[in-house]
């Protein structure tokens, strides 16, 4: 009889990177639940979209570089990245933008890089940034909520606009985006910054319908229920504590005390909290373990810096939301912040004195 | 310090960084007394059971051995004997599958048992009235070596001179399945606290701590009352956390410090003993009862009565699975020691050791084989694993990068193989085989780097040798020919080459002083002299052969007499060209004397057509001169010199011979002028004549030599006068012996 050889240790947890990668997708629903009840389904057609373009540019990625396809395509990580990308852009954007992003995502920035677990960067946030400053237009025609909306879209409309621009009763994008009044409506925090650029203060900002309570009409409760995916996860210990949390107290921190230092211009630290895709970063997009730091101490460095970078580029760069930014420049910076925060091993006095 | 033994009096359990919580699958053994193996028909006894060396062997083939008799010698430090577990005879001892990762054959006697459990005489210590060797003789000659699966040998361990504060008993047994340690405390916890006395009475440490994980609540309610009466004994019930049974960690748990890098714990005052050992201890000094068996726990679903067994040592894996009702399933998989740590089995032929403590047979279902390997996502899980605080992904990226200054770099050597982090990774990368390649190579590499020092050192110490000795020679070689020297000038003889000697030593420290270019000088001298010496005894011997020739021709007085006369000439001609030639061809400066030589050869030859056979022999009596030579030693005029003696003398003054011997001389004074002007001053040593002379005026001092009135400066001419000179006196010599 043979017996099989095997190297210790012979039992493994059984959480794979595929369960794990789904139980991350799993735990965006809330957040996307929420998107499509209130924003309309056109974020469910992005997904959809999104995710195919996924699956096809991997498996082609994959066949031309020789790997078995259908063992990688199973790890989810592919579907991760689209569903990111999918919610991160606006609902009724025409369907070639998810697409040449997600596959720009999958290809260019995951699978030329080495594929999973090589890459640099983020691939949804670098394929958003390639859509912002490609497509500037398409990617900021975001919708008011329902509620907002002059013209309720069905689900038909939704895939109307997506695919050829105007709903399925005649409306454009532009159209739609206006409110009762004809008053084009832009999200939020784009709303805050116009409002500030032309020399209002906060307070005159704010009183735009698209604000509701201290954030964004509509916008709070996506955040809440990112928030509440995100708190699923790390009970789950599917991603650790330190990077969300490390983001919030950032920009919670920062956002106060400049608030505090210049309340007419600067917007409040839960204003900052729930507005835009912060909780979605924090949690969902900061915390993808290939591009972000390694070490506990590295992840509170790492989350902390996305926190300042999305602080310093909302009150004072030329975007309104910034995830995309803060995250890419925060991955540049991991390598060396991994570096220089290796945790001292057990019996070790300090990292200088080996060398 | 005190603060620090107050806090653990007080009962205080620390913790270690990272760990793991698989199923622990405890209950399957646990619950159950531990049964009593029946004897094998075959026992298996590793003669090396530990670390260290293997004994010398004590028994042959054939012998019957009674149980509990050494197998082998405690002959060193570092070796522990193995003992026959029952009485029996030794079948064979050979190479059989090693109870070791690798499963590559150690030396292992097979004993046949006969039944009768035939004990050898006993002889139990009175632990009160022994002193510590005693103590440490025992422990050393029972065989006993760590039984929580290092098999450090527990003497070294035990016999230490520095301080120790605490020796931690560690009855921790992390690993899941395995309860060998947990059913030997229930049922023999007195027995260990015994164990642990003797431990004590060898350390004396200030506080011993016992170690058991709150998953043992039997096992440590046992040992709190086997200790009960022993007030510094502190049993610590630990959190359930694997790898806390690991040295370092359990460490770090019972008294918060950590083992700096590169040391033991000895170094902080800490030792650390296995509950198995403690109790084999007791055994083999109360009872003279050497390590022959230990508790295993043989588990796994395959089995129908997973439980713990005493085996004895050498009992074969399958024996036990047999026992407890096993049923393999294709691909089954065999692990001798946990399921973290332990080491899949080639076969069942492997027997049991003194560090085997779990046999495991699971299903597959219970542990599914590895899934493929994945892409690392870096999502750190292992880092957060890992106790030894590392980070496992950065070492599996370097360890396939097989860079070895970064794996130092971090510390893949701190690395304890517990598998916490391949257990957690959900890529399934069988992580702790990336490290142990790297560690390999990296030892590779180390012994490939002192194999290259190595060599490097014997290179320089063999280039330092050849040095000396070379030094050492010369040395011998200065004192030799000065003691030649002052003995030749002590005897009167050969003054005149002495003399010539020193002028030229003199000449020659003058003109170039360097201290080897004396010595040089000394050895050319004496070179000089052996050269002297071979000519003296060529002449006496050119001068037999002469005789020889010249009696021959006069006997036989015919018509041909001229001609024959003719043809030696002409022989001795050649013989003479080439020798010179030879002479030449080793200084290759000389080329216009070679050609000479090449002409005058060619010139005989034509001449002398007829007479071949002649001319061979000539030749090769020319040649056999030249062989008698010194070969070192051999320039032209050492060479030519004497066949020209033995090829002059023809008798009848014709004009070919002459004109032979004339050409001859030429060549041979030609030769000595260019070898005087190229090696300078050497030359002029030859000369024989007290009168050194110029190198130029080489050739002429040949001339006087022989003919001392002629003054004439061409010494071509010269050399002809002599030739002619010399063939006369020849003549006339003959002519007067006949």
């Amino acid at each position: 009889m043979s017996f099989k050889i095997a190297s210790s240790p012979h039992q493994h947890s059984q959480r794979s990177t595929s369960q794990l990668m789904r139980l991350v997708v799993l735990a965006c629903i809330p957040g996307i639940a929420v998107q499509a009840v209130l924003f309309g389904y056109g974020v469910l057609i992005q997904l959809l979209l999104a995710v195919i373009t996924a699956w096809l540019s991997e498996a082609l990625v994959l066949m031309l570089r020789r790997k078995a396809v259908f063992i990688r395509l199973k790890d989810n990580s592919a579907m991760l990245t689209a569903v990111l990308l999918a919610v991160a852009i606006p609902p009724y954007a025409p369907w070639w933008i998810i697409v040449i992003g997600t596959a720009f995502a999958i290809i260019m920035v995951k699978q030329l890089y080495g594929g999973l677990g090589n890459n640099l960067f983020n691939p949804a946030m670098a394929a958003y940034v390639l859509l912002l400053v490609s497509f500037p237009l398409q990617m900021t025609q975001w919708l008011p909520p329902h509620s907002l909306q002059s013209v309720t879209l069905t689900p038909l409309d939704a895939v109307c606009s997506i695919f050829t621009q105007y709903s399925c009763s005649g409306f454009s994008l532009a159209q739609l985006q206006a409110n009762v009044d004809g008053v084009t409506m832009a999200t939020p925090l784009d709303t805050l910054r116009t409002g500030l650029s032309r020399g209002l203060t906060l307070d005159e900002s704010l009183q735009n319908p698209v604000f509701f309570a201290f954030a964004g009409a509509g916008w709070l409760w996506v955040n809440l229920a990112y928030l509440v995916g995100g708190l699923v996860l790390i009970q789950q210990k599917a991603i650790g504590w330190r990077i969300p949390v490390a983001v919030l107290a950032s920009l919670f921190v920062l956002s106060a005390i400049a608030s505090l230092a210049a309340p007419d211009s600067i917007a409040g630290p839960l204003f900052h909290l729930f507005s835009g895709g912060t909780m979605l970063a924090a949690f969902f997009i900061a915390t993808d373990p290939v591009s972000a730091s390694t070490t506990n101490k590295g992840r509170l460095i790492y989350g902390a810096l996305i926190g300042l970078l999305v602080f310093l580029i909302r009150s004072f760069g030329g975007y309104p939301d910034a995830y995309a930014f803060a995250v890419l420049l925060a991955n540049m910076a991991v390598p060396l912040i991994d570096y220089y925060t290796r945790p001292r091993t057990y019996g070790h006095r300090q990292r200088s004195e080996l060398k | 310090m005190p603060s620090l033994f107050k806090q653990i009096q007080a009962g205080a359990i620390w913790d270690f960084h990272g760990g793991i919580h698989p199923p622990s699958r405890k209950q399957n053994t646990s619950q159950k007394p531990v049964a009593v193996m029946p004897l094998p028909d075959r026992l298996y006894i590793p003669l090396r059971q530990h670390i260290g060396v293997a004994g010398q062997l004590l028994v042959k083939t054939g012998e019957r051995v009674l149980k509990g008799q050494p197998l082998t010698s405690a002959d060193n430090s570092m070796t522990v004997p193995v003992h026959a577990p029952t009485s029996g005879t030794v079948l064979q001892i050979t190479p059989h599958t090693s109870p070791h990762p690798s499963a590559l054959p150690e030396l292992t006697l097979v004993l046949e048992p006969d039944g009768l459990d035939e004990w050898r005489e006993r002889e139990p210590l009175n632990f009160a009235s022994s002193d510590k060797m005693q103590l440490l003789n025992r422990i050393q000659d029972s065989g006993i070596a760590g039984m929580g699966g290092a098999g450090f040998p527990t003497h070294l361990k035990t016999g230490v001179n520095q301080p120790v504060d605490y020796l931690i008993i560690n009855a921790v047994e992390c690993e899941p399945y395995i309860t060998a340690d947990d059913l030997l405390i229930q049922e023999a916890a007195t027995t260990i606290v015994k164990g642990i006395d003797i431990l004590c009475r060898l350390l004396n440490p200030k506080a011993v701590l016992i170690g058991i994980e709150d998953d043992k609540p039997i096992a440590a309610a046992a040992m709190m009352a086997a200790c009960s009466q022993r007030e510094h004994y502190y049993v610590r019930t630990v959190p359930t956390k694997y790898p806390s049974g690991g040295e370092k960690q359990l460490i770090q748990l019972l008294t918060n410090k950590e083992v700096p890098n590169g040391r033991r714990p000895l170094d902080i005052g800490i030792v650390m003993q296995n509950v198995g050992t403690a109790f084999a201890i007791a055994q083999a000094v109360l009872d003279d009862h050497p390590l022959i068996s230990r508790i295993v726990t043989v588990t796994g679903d395959t089995l129908s009565q997973p439980q713990n067994v005493i085996a004895l040592l050498g009992t074969p894996v399958s024996d036990l699975l047999q026992y407890c009702g096993f049923q393999a399933e294709p691909a089954q998989r065999v692990i001798m020691g946990g399921p973290m740590m332990g080491f899949a089995l080639p076969d069942l032929s492997v027997p049991v050791v003194k560090t085997t403590n779990c046999i495991l047979a699971p299903t597959a279902k219970e542990m599914p084989a590895p899934a493929q390997e994945m892409d690392c996502i870096r999502c750190s899980a292992c880092a957060d694993a890992c106790p030894a605080s590392l980070l496992p992904q950065q070492l599996l990226w370097y360890s396939k990068a097989k860079d070895s200054d970064k794996l130092k770099e971090y510390n893949l050597a701190d690395c304890i193989e517990c598998g916490a982090c391949a257990y957690v990774c959900p890529s399934e990368i069988p992580l702790v085989q990336y490290y142990r390649v790297a560690k390999a190579d990296i030892r590779e590499q180390q012994r490939e780097a002192l194999k290259a020092e190595q060599a490097k050192a014997r290179f320089e110490a063999r280039n330092a040798r050849l040095e000396r000795e070379k030094q050492e020679r010369l040395e011998r070689n200065q004192q030799l020919a000065a003691a030649r020297q002052q003995q030749q000038q002590a005897s009167g003889a050969n003054t005149a080459v002495a003399d010539a000697l020193a002028r030229i030593k003199a000449k020659q420290a003058q003109t170039a002083a360097p201290q080897d270019e004396l010595s040089k000088a000394q050895l050319q001298a004496e070179r000089e002299q052996k050269k002297q010496q071979a000519r003296e005894y060529q002449q006496q011997k050119a001068l037999a052969a002469q005789q020889a020739a010249a009696t021959e021709p006069a006997s036989t007085e015919s018509p041909s007499a001229t001609s024959s006369d003719k043809a030696s000439a002409v022989a001795a001609a050649i013989a003479r060209a080439k020798a010179k030639k030879a002479a030449q061809q080793s200084d290759t400066t000389e080329a216009d004397n070679v050609d000479i030589a090449v002409k005058a050869e060619g010139s005989e030859q034509n001449a002398t057509d007829p007479r071949k056979a002649a001319i061979a022999a000539a030749i090769a009596r020319a040649k056999a001169k030249q062989q008698t030579q010194p070969a070192q030693d051999a320039t032209a005029d050492n060479s030519a010199e004497p066949v020209g003696e033995v090829a002059s003398p023809p008798p009848a003054a014709e004009s070919d011979p002459r004109k032979a011997a004339v050409a001859a001389a030429l060549a041979r004074a030609k030769a000595k002028k260019a070898q005087d002007s190229a090696k300078g001053n050497e030359q002029t040593e030859q000369v024989t004549s007290a009168q050194p002379a110029e190198p130029d005026e080489a050739g002429k001092s040949i001339t006087a030599a022989s003919e001392p009135t002629d003054k004439d400066t061409d010494p071509r001419k010269a050399a002809i006068a002599a030739a002619i000179a010399r063939a006369k006196a020849r003549k006339q010599a003959d002519s007067e012996k006949s």
